[in-house]
């Protein structure tokens, strides 16, 4: 049975289609990632998928049950982490993580009995009593994943999991993920960190307007949509360089502030070129997908 | 395109709902019922005794007798106002409380269902504080009083009711000020809290009919004096119907909000 099933999403705020035809299905024990910059229709879509609200069009069938008609015995399966902490901040961490099992219908007992397990998986041992106002953002963060994880679930929803959050707290969190998923876990998550989905995503789609614009493995996107290398041109010379020169290197250069980024199948010659010109500074590096993020999605601010 | 049905989705997972908020309130149980006693009881000594001294009987009792009964309809509206408008959408709107539970397989007509009970419990325990002090005074003489609880409790049950229908609706927590200060205030002053219905002029008593207050006042008032209430079957139905009215109206409402 698909852990999710997508076809043809849709749906409208205010006359304006956020999420305008999306499709897409999670294999089990994949880490499957939605892309896209702010506003792209990646919160919404979640929403759709856990029967929060009513899409105009389209079918999802969550864990094998149609939403949102039966969306409440779906989510029964699922664990949730928010995009914003909603930890109850009157209670202390074993308290967060047994009132909301209760919420599954679970007994005290089983809750009780999966408590030191969880708080230990956040690396919260030893904290079971501790008010959850002075925990800080990244021990907040890994106790609501462990409160996503109070129903044992099949299929781990994550919105934005490490938005705010240190190096530090983000490597922590990628780490449980991934054991997580060794444990056979499906995990479905949006993030507008590439480095995140480059390391968690066995598969992804990007999305933009409410459309997905490419979907695959990190791997096959690099490949299949943009040029190998990338030379990320420096200095206050770099734009009127990009415009004199760099044409004559590269088919696709990119000038964004005092940087242009110039993407070639072969490096060498530019190099070369460049090595020449000592006022302009080089960086030569393989194409990564944040270079396939901003080609599809463009360099200009989305706010 | 997919309808959700108009009428409530409601499941046990109300409970749940409720004995979170249970548990939130035991850490603080003792400040939170002196709390809910002191204000009351201020007014029913302040008021009681020293305008009570120049009154004669009022409806055939001591008047701080007659506005005892009266306070405990009040406070009983105001405890679940409050729970329902500040505390409720401290819950909704600030804490998200409401979001991290509807991730849950709980609906959110189960999670409105589940602070309506819980405002009127709270609202219950707060009425019954307040009998019980002016039992210990004295001022409740018959075990018609016991009939009161339950009285007690629908009068919760209706004013919690109505508060969500506010709290759905409000932009901040300022909004409320216009709820206590069009509607509380107004109805506590026409409903017979601090004195008879029958000394306002007519106009105004028959406004006083359209109010929930002045029916939990003519049902429990009789109660705590040792009298069957005129007509307490009426009395019930308004209570009843305002409390499955309004909450009705606030689930479409709140599902309006936080659905959409």
């Amino acid at each position: 049975m698909a852990p999710l099933t997508v076809s043809d999403l849709r749906k409208s705020y205010g006359g304006r289609e956020v999420v305008a035809g999306v499709s897409f299905a999670l294999q089990a024990g994949e880490c499957f990632g939605l892309l896209g910059p702010n506003g792209a229709g990646k919160t919404t879509t979640l929403r759709c998928c856990l029967g929060l609200t009513a899409p105009a069009a389209g079918s999802i069938a969550l864990v094998g049950r149609p939403v949102p008609q039966e969306a409440r015995a779906a989510r029964a399966r699922i664990g949730v982490v928010p995009q914003f902490d909603n930890l109850d901040p009157d209670f202390s961490c074993a308290e967060n993580l047994l009132v909301y099992g209760r919420y599954f219908g679970l007994h005290d007992k089983v809750i009780r009995a999966r408590i030191p397990r969880l708080l230990e998986f956040a690396g919260l041992a030893g904290k079971a009593d501790t008010s959850i106002r002075i925990l800080s953002g990244g021990m907040k963060r890994r106790l609501t994943l462990a409160r996503a994880l109070v129903n044992d679930p099949d299929l781990l929803i994550l919105d934005e999991p490490t938005t705010g959050l240190d190096p530090q707290a983000r490597h922590l969190i990628w780490e449980r993920l991934k054991s997580l998923l060794a444990d056979g876990k499906t995990i479905l998550l949006t993030t507008h960190f590439m480095d995140e989905a480059e390391r968690l995503c066995h598969r992804l789609a990007i999305m933009d307007e409410g459309r997905i614009i490419a979907q695959g493995s990190p791997r096959e996107l690099i490949a299949g949509q943009i040029e190998p290398q990338v030379v990320e041109v420096y200095g206050e010379d770099a734009p009127g360089w990009a415009q004199a020169e760099a044409g004559r290197f590269s088919k696709r250069c990119e000038v964004s502030g005092e940087t242009a980024f110039c993407y070639v199948a072969d490096a060498a010659p530019l190099l070369a070129h460049l090595a020449e010109r000592p006022q302009l500074r080089a960086l030569h590096r393989p194409a990564s997908l944040e270079d396939v993020f901003l080609k599809l999605t463009g360099r200009e601010l989305r706010d | 395109m997919y309808q959700r049905s108009l009428r409530p989705e409601l499941s046990l997972r109300a409970l749940a709902v409720w004995r979170r908020n249970y548990l939130v309130w035991k850490k603080l149980a003792i400040p939170s019922v002196l709390g809910n006693l002191a204000d009351p009881m201020i007014y029913l000594f302040g008021l009681g005794y020293g305008l009570g001294g120049l009154l004669p009987q009022v409806a055939g009792v001591p008047y701080i007798v007659f506005l005892a009964a009266g306070t405990v309809c009040a406070s009983t509206m105001n405890a679940a106002s409050f729970e329902t408008l500040y505390s409720g959408f401290s819950r909704m709107h600030v804490q998200k409380t409401w979001e991290a539970i509807m991730n849950a397989p709980v609906s959110l007509d189960d999670v409105v269902a589940g602070e309506l009970l819980w405002a009127a419990a709270k609202a219950t325990l707060s009425g019954v504080a307040i009998l019980v002090v002016i039992s210990l005074l004295g001022f409740v003489h018959s075990a018609l009083a016991l009939w009161a609880l339950p009285a007690i409790f629908l009068t919760g049950l209706a004013f919690a009711a109505l508060g969500l229908i506010v709290t759905a609706v409000a932009p901040s927590y300022d909004f409320f000020m216009y709820y206590f200060t069009l509607f509380i205030t107004p109805m506590t002053l026409l409903s017979g809290v601090f004195f008879p219905v029958d000394e306002l002029p007519a106009p105004f008593q028959a406004a006083a009919q359209a109010m929930p207050l002045a029916h939990a006042v003519q049902l429990i008032r009789p109660l705590l004096f040792g009298q069957v209430p005129d007509a307490p079957l009426l009395h019930v139905a308004v209570l009843a119907g305002v409390a499955a009215l309004a909450f009705w109206i606030a689930l479409i409402l709140t599902r309006r909000r936080l659905l959409s």
